[in-house]
């Protein structure tokens, strides 16, 4: 029997469907409009794809989202949980409280109380101060009496040494049973507020994403598939399973730029190179090394910085829907965009604003497998000298983009992906080859289906105490677990990266150690 | 104005301002600013006054941090270690501190002595000791004055604290640099004690006003839709080195430092032409097609040519569209003592040092 896995990619625009069978060879692809709410969106285009592919729902083993409940929900400040806050540092730290440079609107959604608390480590792992538990205890119920959602601890350099979170974790679970406690030293890395920032963030939105995976497995059950495992995207190119990313909902917030770029390399067999995802607004542009998005170091999320592990992007407001104008002989291509109105507006629609489309169009470069499209409206409207003006401004702005996202001189493969980016030329400039793979349109749905199953685990380790070796298993081996948690099988977990960051300055050799590891899933 | 209170949008300002004096180093100034927002916030005031303000026998103590950048961001401070430093020099002196001074314009040392004197309810001098960021304790306008860095006091976050008496300023240089590894690889110190007048003398004036101004001319040039750069040049009085884009970045732990160099092709006017700048935290060189056309202790900035935004050192990176620009030091770093302390020999360069704007004016 052929096993079929659904993925789903959830865009600004568009919610994109697929089904692939064992091998990630591609049996059906579906595109639907994004709605409001995401979640009956994403229904929309499961039912599509699942009635059209004419798959048997009982060889479906697995569904593979990729969405975006919660940067929805973290930007519009809806379904936010309260959090009880608890920072471990004192007597370090005390100048600057969680949240204060958080937008206020958001501050007041989630802040339900801070508790500064004695404790933490410095980057030797020895104790700041002993460990104030009495003040925890405190904190602790004054959260039971407000009913907090959830609790967010983070403890100095409890990427060193995570002993007062755990601790914090251990009385919270008799003190209030049921509530997620989230510790930060399991959501990112070196730098307090950014980390603290991420923690609060995942504590805030764990509600959100109980309800989008109760929504969806309701869904799946009423399409007859509640046998079918449900993952979901994460923002480094990975995915994990409903259970663990119900823990973890802020490694989802950007999955689905992380998708496109996965999805590059899938359809490409090529590990490294420059990805441009072209849809109907913006163009992201990213770098696959060694397979997977390299990662940024900061991100901020709703107005708030943090430093989850997401993918070092590029974006650009020039794609498919970029709305062309001209001032004098000057012309201006987006950033603003017609969107999902191309097919009413675009002149090759019969529409009135001349877009990007219509002059990839003109020029005779792009062809549109849709019989409402006519690109000899576009070629009749549009004057001559404006197609080569916009056209050639439009590759110029590609290219300078392009090149920024890239860390050395030498040319590059570019892989363009997405539904605009058939547009764009077979030559550009700093590109060794141009590659646009078959379903391209569908790059980002493709890499939410076939992506492994993933964690990572950055430690702090000094090389003076722990010898090299050892401070490399223990932070693969920590990993290997992780990923089994996040539903991998482990028979097949390896270690994809390991990476070693020296950090100056610090005596002791002191170096962050960061490893990836990857399964199949386990189903 | 000779006394007066800092807004919100005087820190927003300073901090950008600091940012370009930093040239490149100083560590990130992110920190020092949510740090004196959040006393703002608690309804604390910070009183700047100008040095004229200050009397001849005024007790006159800079504050500052110390340590690792990568250490600051993870333990981020108390706020009151330097309250340490302080009373135990007062001790020490059995007189209290009248002013307190930062010692640095560029990076994160240019907020820290404000967060000192909200706590402490103590007017901070507008003036400072470097004009700029420099990576040591004796580099220091004061030092080359003749003042003793101590007696110094030097505290971490627990209260832990020292006073220090050393035959010259490098020993207080090197002795507080392993103090500040055993505190955790952060360190507050209270340095440079001395009266008024002395003071006066050896410090840089208008430091703090200088960094606000630039934050507020570029903020303001940006909002009038003006050219950011040219307001900043004209209140920096600095020139425009150089336009490109960086294509490569080089980089070498050497000594605990990190130093290298970053080579810019050039871009528009600057079209055929490299820029190579030689960094150790802060930008020491600027190399333009084997010529020199400025150095330490003049100051090197690197701007995101899109944003106008200082980029520190450690962020260069390929492909970055910049402005280089250079802006004339002190003049009395341009001393023979001066240059003896922080001249591009200091530094392991065997160049002569002549004044940018001779370099650029020809």
């Amino acid at each position: 029997m052929t096993k079929y896995k659904i993925g789903i990619d959830v865009g600004s625009t568009h919610t994109d469907a697929v089904i692939l069978d064992e091998n990630n060879n591609l049996i059906h692809a579906e595109k639907t409009m994004t709605t409001p709410d995401v979640t009956s969106g994403i229904i929309n285009a499961l039912r599509l794809v699942l009635e059209r592919s004419k798959v048997s729902k009982d060889d479906v083993v697995a569904v593979m989202f990729g969405t975006t409940h919660i940067i929805n929900a973290i930007v519009q400040r809806k379904n936010l949980g309260r959090v009880g806050i608890i920072r471990i540092g004192l007597p370090a730290t005390e100048a600057i409280e969680p949240t204060l440079d958080w937008p206020v609107d958001l501050k007041e959604a989630v802040n339900a109380g801070i508790a500064m608390i004695r404790g933490g480590h410095d980057y030797t792992g020895e104790p700041i101060t002993s460990f104030d538990e009495d003040t925890v205890k405190k904190a602790l119920k004054s959260f039971r009496e407000k009913k907090v959602d959830a609790i967010a601890v983070t403890s100095v350099w409890s990427v060193v040494n995570p002993e007062h979170e755990v601790k914090v974790r251990e009385l919270a679970n008799d003190l209030l049973p049921g509530v997620p406690v989230v510790l930060s030293h399991e959501i990112s890395s070196i730098g307090l507020l950014e980390r603290e920032n991420a923690t609060i963030l995942n504590a805030a939105t764990i509600k959100v994403m109980i309800n989008a995976i109760n929504a969806l497995r309701e869904a799946l059950r009423g399409m007859g598939l509640e046998h079918a495992k449900m993952f979901f995207a994460q923002n480094d190119g990975t995915t994990a399973s409903a259970e663990y990313i119900v823990k973890f909902p802020i490694f989802t917030v950007i999955a689905p730029i992380s998708n496109s770029i996965r999805g590059a390399y899938v359809l490409t067999g090529i590990p490294n190179a420059i990805v441009a995802d072209t849809g109907g607004t913006t163009t992201n542009i990213g770098a696959l090394v060694n397979g997977y998005p390299r990662e940024a170091l900061e991100v901020e999320i709703g107005g708030v910085r943090t430093n989850i592990r997401a993918p070092d992007v590029v974006a650009i407001g020039l794609a498919g829907g970029s709305i062309v104008e001209t001032k004098d002989s000057d012309v201006k291509v987006g950033p603003v965009s017609v969107g999902y109105r191309l097919i009413y507006d675009g002149i090759a629609w019969g529409g009135n604003v001349i877009t990007a489309t219509d002059i990839a169009l003109a020029k005779g470069v792009m062809f549109i497998d849709d019989p409402r499209c006519n690109p000899e409206l576009a070629r009749s409207k549009i004057p001559s000298w404006l197609v080569e003006k916009a056209y050639a401004k439009m590759v110029e702005m590609l290219e300078d983009a392009l090149d920024r996202i890239k860390l050395r001189p030498e040319p590059e493969t570019v892989i363009l992906v997405g539904g605009g980016s058939a547009m764009w030329p077979k030559v550009l400039r700093g590109a060794k080859e141009v590659i646009r793979p078959e379903h391209a349109q569908y790059a980002n749905a493709i890499g939410a289906a076939t992506a492994l199953v993933g964690a990572v685990v950055e430690k702090a380790y000094s090389y003076e105490q722990v010898s090299r070796e050892k401070a490399i298993q223990d932070a693969s081996e920590e990993a290997k677990k992780r990923a089994i948690e996040a539903g991998a099988d482990p028979v097949t977990v390896e270690v994809a990266e390991v990476e070693e960051i020296a950090m100056p300055y610090l005596p002791g050799n002191a170096v962050k150690v960061r490893v990836k590891a990857v399964g199949k899933l386990r189903l | 104005m000779v006394r007066y209170y800092l807004s919100k949008t005087d820190v927003e300002d300073l901090v950008v301002g600091a940012a370009i004096l930093g040239t490149g180093g100083g560590g990130d100034p992110y920190i020092g600013k949510l740090m004196v927002l959040q006393e703002l916030e608690r309804g604390r005031k910070i009183e700047i006054v100008s040095a004229d303000e200050v009397d001849n026998d005024a007790f006159v103590v800079p504050v500052a941090a110390m340590g690792t950048p990568v250490v600051l961001v993870e333990k981020i401070p108390s706020g009151k270690e330097a309250l340490f430093s302080l009373k135990l020099l007062e001790n020490y002196f059995n007189r209290k501190v009248d002013f307190i001074s930062p010692i640095e314009a560029g990076g994160i040392n240019s907020t820290i002595p404000l967060v000192v004197g909200a706590e402490r309810e103590l007017p901070v001098i507008d003036a400072d000791g470097m004009g700029r960021a420099f990576p040591e304790l004796q580099m220091v306008t004061l030092h080359i004055h003749g003042i003793k860095a101590t007696p110094m006091a030097i505290s971490d976050e627990r209260g832990n604290a020292a006073i220090l008496d050393t035959i010259d300023n490098y020993w207080a240089e090197r002795i507080a640099r392993v103090i500040t590894v055993r505190y955790g690889g952060s360190a507050w110190i209270a340095i440079y004690p001395t009266f008024g007048k002395p003071y006066k003398e050896a410090a840089i004036r208008g430091s703090i006003s200088l960094a606000i101004e630039i934050g507020r001319a570029l903020r303001e040039a940006k909002s009038a839709g003006k050219n950011p750069i040219d307001a900043l040049l004209d209140v920096t009085h600095g020139f425009e080195l150089f336009r490109g884009k960086i294509v490569d970045v080089q980089r070498f732990n050497i000594g605990g430092f990190a130093r290298g160099k970053a080579v810019i092709d050039g871009l528009d006017d600057y079209k055929g032409s490299k820029l190579i700048i030689r960094f150790q935290n802060e930008n020491l060189v600027a190399i333009r097609d084997n010529e020199i056309i400025a150095s330490v202790p003049d100051l090197i900035t690197v701007l995101d040519s899109e944003s106008g935004r200082p980029i520190t050192t450690e962020r260069l990176r390929y492909g970055l569209r910049v402005l280089v620009i250079g802006i004339p030091c002190n003049e009395k770093w341009r001393t023979p003592k001066g240059l003896e302390t922080v001249g591009p020999r200091y530094f392991g360069y065997n160049i002569d040092y002549v004044p940018i704007e001779v370099r650029i004016k020809g």
